[in-house]
C-alpha cells in the first residue's frame, strides 16, 4: 500500500469489543464496508464510541477483536502516516509553532523537507501568516487548519477524520467545510469523515452511511446524488436530510433509547 | 487646596512616585522599604541597644564587617563551593532525568527502578558518607557523589512523573504520523515532560544547597559549607550568617538563571501556566 497505492478501504466483518472492570462493551458488531479510492463517505450515526472507533482501527491505533480491514489490498497492521487521522481536538504539540507542527510527520520520519514544502501547505490551510505562532495562540478553527495541514503534508491516501469540525462555531464550520471539499478535490485523497452534523454529511459527501448504536452495524448507505459544488439551499438537499434523519429517529425509536442525540 | 490639582498644595508641588522612579524599582519598592525597616530594626535590637544577645545575635554592621576582614577566605570558599555545585548539581539533575525517562517510558524501567527510588529517597546525605569515603578515591569524588546524589532524587521523581504523564493523544497523533518510538520519545515525551523536568530542577537546586554543608564535611580545602562549620565550631556567629548570606544570595542568583532557561526552553508554555 504505501507509496503505490490509491486508497481502497475494505472493512470485513470487523467487530470490536472492549473490556472494562469486568464488563463487555461491543462497540462495533459485524462491519462491512467499501470504500473505492479517492471517494468521499460520512459515518453518521448516534452518539457513543462506534464511529471513533472505525477510524481508530482504520488508523491502526487499535486492533480489532475480530473481523480485518484492508487499505489497497493490505491489512492494516499498525500506524502509518498514508492513513492520516485528525482528531477532534487538534491536538498540536504545544512546544511547537505552526510550522514546526505542520513540517511533524517528515522531520520524525527524517525526511528532507524544505522550506517551500512546508510553505505549501501554510497556503493551503491558510495559516501562511500565523507559521511563528504557538497553538496557545490560535483559535479553534486555527487549530484544526494546522491540524489538517500537519497530516496533509504527508500526502496521505486515506484521510480519517473524525468529528473535525465539532468543536467549532457555526460559521467557521461551514467555512472549513468549504476548505475540506478544495483539499479533497486537489489532494485526491480517499475520505471517511464521521460527524454528527447530517448537514455536513450530505454538503460534503458521495455517500452518507448510517451507524446503528452500539452494537454498531451498518445500517444503510444512501447516495448523495447532489453535483458539486453543492448548494446548502437545494430542494434534494432537504429531501435526502428528512430522508436521512427519519431513519435515524427510527433508530432512537425501535432502541427506546433516548440518551442518544443526534 | 484644590480639589483640581491635588498634587499641588500650599505652593508645593508633590510628585507620584510614578514621575518620579523607573518602572522596576517602582515595582520592588514596597519590598526595599520593608526590608529597610526590618534591617533597622535588627540593628536597634542587637548593635544600637543589645537588647538580643550575643554571640547568637550580632547586628548588621558586624556582619558585614565579619566578611569585609574574611573577604578574601570568603572568595575562595565561593569558588570551592561553586565548582562543588555545579558538578554535583549537573550530575545529579542528569542521572536524575535519565532514571526518570527509564521509569516514565520502559516497563521494566519502572519495575527495577521504583524500588531503588523508594529505598534511597529518604536516606539522608550524611549517612551516606562512610560509603561515599570507601568507594570514592577523592574526598573531592565523594563530596561530588553526596550532592549528586540528592539532587538526583527530586529530578527522578519529577521526570518519571512527566513522562508517564504524557497525554496518550500526543503519542497517537505522533505514531500516525510516522514517529518510530525513539523519535517519540525524542521530540514528543521530552518536551511534553519538561515543564515538570523544569519543577525538579528547582526543587533540587534547594536541596543540593542544603546537602553542600553535609559534602564539605568530608575533608575539603575551602567551601562556604566548610567555613560554616568552622565558624559556627568557634560560636564566630556574624561568620555563621555572613557566609549564609553569600549562600542565599549565589541560590537566588542561580535560580534566576534556571528561570531564564525555563523562558527560553518552555516559551510555548507562557499562555497555560503562570510560575
Amino acid at each position: 500500500m504505501v507509496n503505490n497505492g490509491k486508497g481502497d478501504i475494505l472493512l470485513q466483518d470487523v467487530t470490536k469489543v472492549f473490556s472494562h472492570n469486568g464488563q463487555e462493551l461491543c462497540a462495533l458488531h459485524g462491519i462491512d464496508l467499501e470504500v473505492p479510492a479517492g471517494s468521499f463517505i460520512s459515518l453518521l450515526g448516534p452518539s457513543g464510541c462506534g464511529k471513533s472507533t472505525l477510524l481508530r482501527l482504520l488508523a491502526g491505533l487499535e486492533t480489532p477483536t475480530s473481523g480485518s480491514l484492508y487499505v489497497d489490498g493490505e491489512q492494516v497492521q499498525g500506524p502509518h502516516y498514508k492513513r492520516g487521522l485528525v482528531f477532534q481536538d487538534p491536538t498540536l504539540f504545544p512546544w511547537l509553532t505552526v510550522e514546526g507542527n505542520i513540517g511533524f510527520g517528515p522531520t520524525a520520519r527524517g525526511e528532507q523537507l524544505s522550506k517551500e514544502t512546508v510553505s505549501e501547505y501554510l497556503a493551503m490551510t491558510g495559516l501562511l501568516n500565523f507559521r511563528e505562532m504557538f497553538p496557545y495562540q490560535l483559535s479553534g478553527g486555527m487549530a484544526q487548519r494546522a491540524a489538517l495541514g500537519r497530516v496533509l503534508i504527508n500526502r496521505p491516501v486515506v484521510l480519517l477524520l473524525d468529528e473535525p469540525l465539532g468543536a467549532l462555531d457555526a460559521f467557521t464550520r461551514m467555512q472549513m467545510q468549504d476548505e475540506l471539499y478544495q483539499i479533497w478535490r486537489s489532494q485526491h485523497t480517499t475520505v471517511i469523515l464521521v460527524t454528527h452534523d447530517v448537514d455536513e454529511a450530505i454538503y460534503l459527501s458521495q455517500r452518507v452511511a448510517i451507524l446503528t448504536p452500539p452494537p454498531a452495524k451498518v445500517q444503510k448507505i444512501i447516495d448523495i446524488e447532489l453535483g458539486y459544488p453543492r448548494a446548502r439551499d437545494h430542494p434534494d438537499f432537504f429531501r435526502l436530510r428528512n430522508h436521512i434523519l427519519s431513519i435515524l429517529h427510527l433508530n432512537r425509536a425501535e432502541t427506546g433509547d433516548l440518551s442518544y442525540t443526534i | 487646596m484644590s480639589a483640581i490639582s491635588p498634587g499641588i498644595s500650599n505652593g508645593r508641588k508633590f510628585h507620584a512616585s510614578r514621575d518620579v522612579l523607573p518602572e522596576g524599582l517602582r515595582h520592588y519598592l514596597p519590598l526595599f522599604l520593608a526590608a529597610a525597616v526590618l534591617i533597622l530594626l535588627w540593628y536597634l535590637l542587637t548593635s544600637k541597644f543589645r537588647i538580643l544577645p550575643l554571640p547568637f545575635f550580632p547586628g548588621p554592621d558586624q556582619i558585614l564587617r565579619a566578611m569585609w576582614l574574611d573577604r578574601a577566605m570568603l572568595g575562595l570558599s565561593t569558588l570551592y563551593s561553586l565548582r562543588l555545585l555545579a558538578y554535583g548539581y549537573l550530575a545529579g539533575t542528569a542521572a536524575g532525568v535519565i532514571t526518570g525517562v527509564a521509569m516514565g517510558w520502559f516497563k521494566q524501567g519502572e519495575y527495577w527502578l521504583q524500588p531503588v527510588l523508594r529505598l534511597l529517597g529518604p536516606i539522608p546525605a550524611v549517612a551516606w558518607i562512610p560509603i561515599a569515603m570507601v568507594v570514592f578515591p577523592t574526598s573531592f569524588q565523594a563530596s561530588i557523589f553526596l550532592l549528586a546524589l540528592s539532587a538526583w532524587f527530586p529530578v527522578s521523581v519529577l521526570t518519571w512523573s512527566g513522562v508517564a504523564g504524557v497525554s496518550k493523544a500526543y503519542l497517537d497523533v505522533a505514531r500516525t504520523l510516522g514517529a518510530g518510538e525513539w523519535v517519540l520519545l525524542r521530540r514528543v515525551v521530552l518536551p511534553a515532560a519538561l515543564p515538570s523536568i523544569f519543577v525538579g530542577l528547582f526543587m533540587s537546586l534547594g536541596v543540593s544547597f542544603a546537602t553542600l554543608i553535609v559534602a564539605e564535611m568530608l575533608g575539603v580545602k575551602a567551601g562556604l559549607g566548610w567555613y560554616l562549620q568552622w565558624a559556627q565550631g568557634w560560636a564566630e556567629y556574624d561568620r555563621v550568617y555572613g557566609a549564609l548570606l553569600i549562600m542565599a544570595i549565589i541560590f537566588s542568583t542561580l535560580l534566576t538563571v534556571i528561570f531564564r532557561f525555563r523562558d527560553r526552553f518552555l516559551v510555548w508554555q507562557r499562555g497555560l501556566i503562570k510560575w
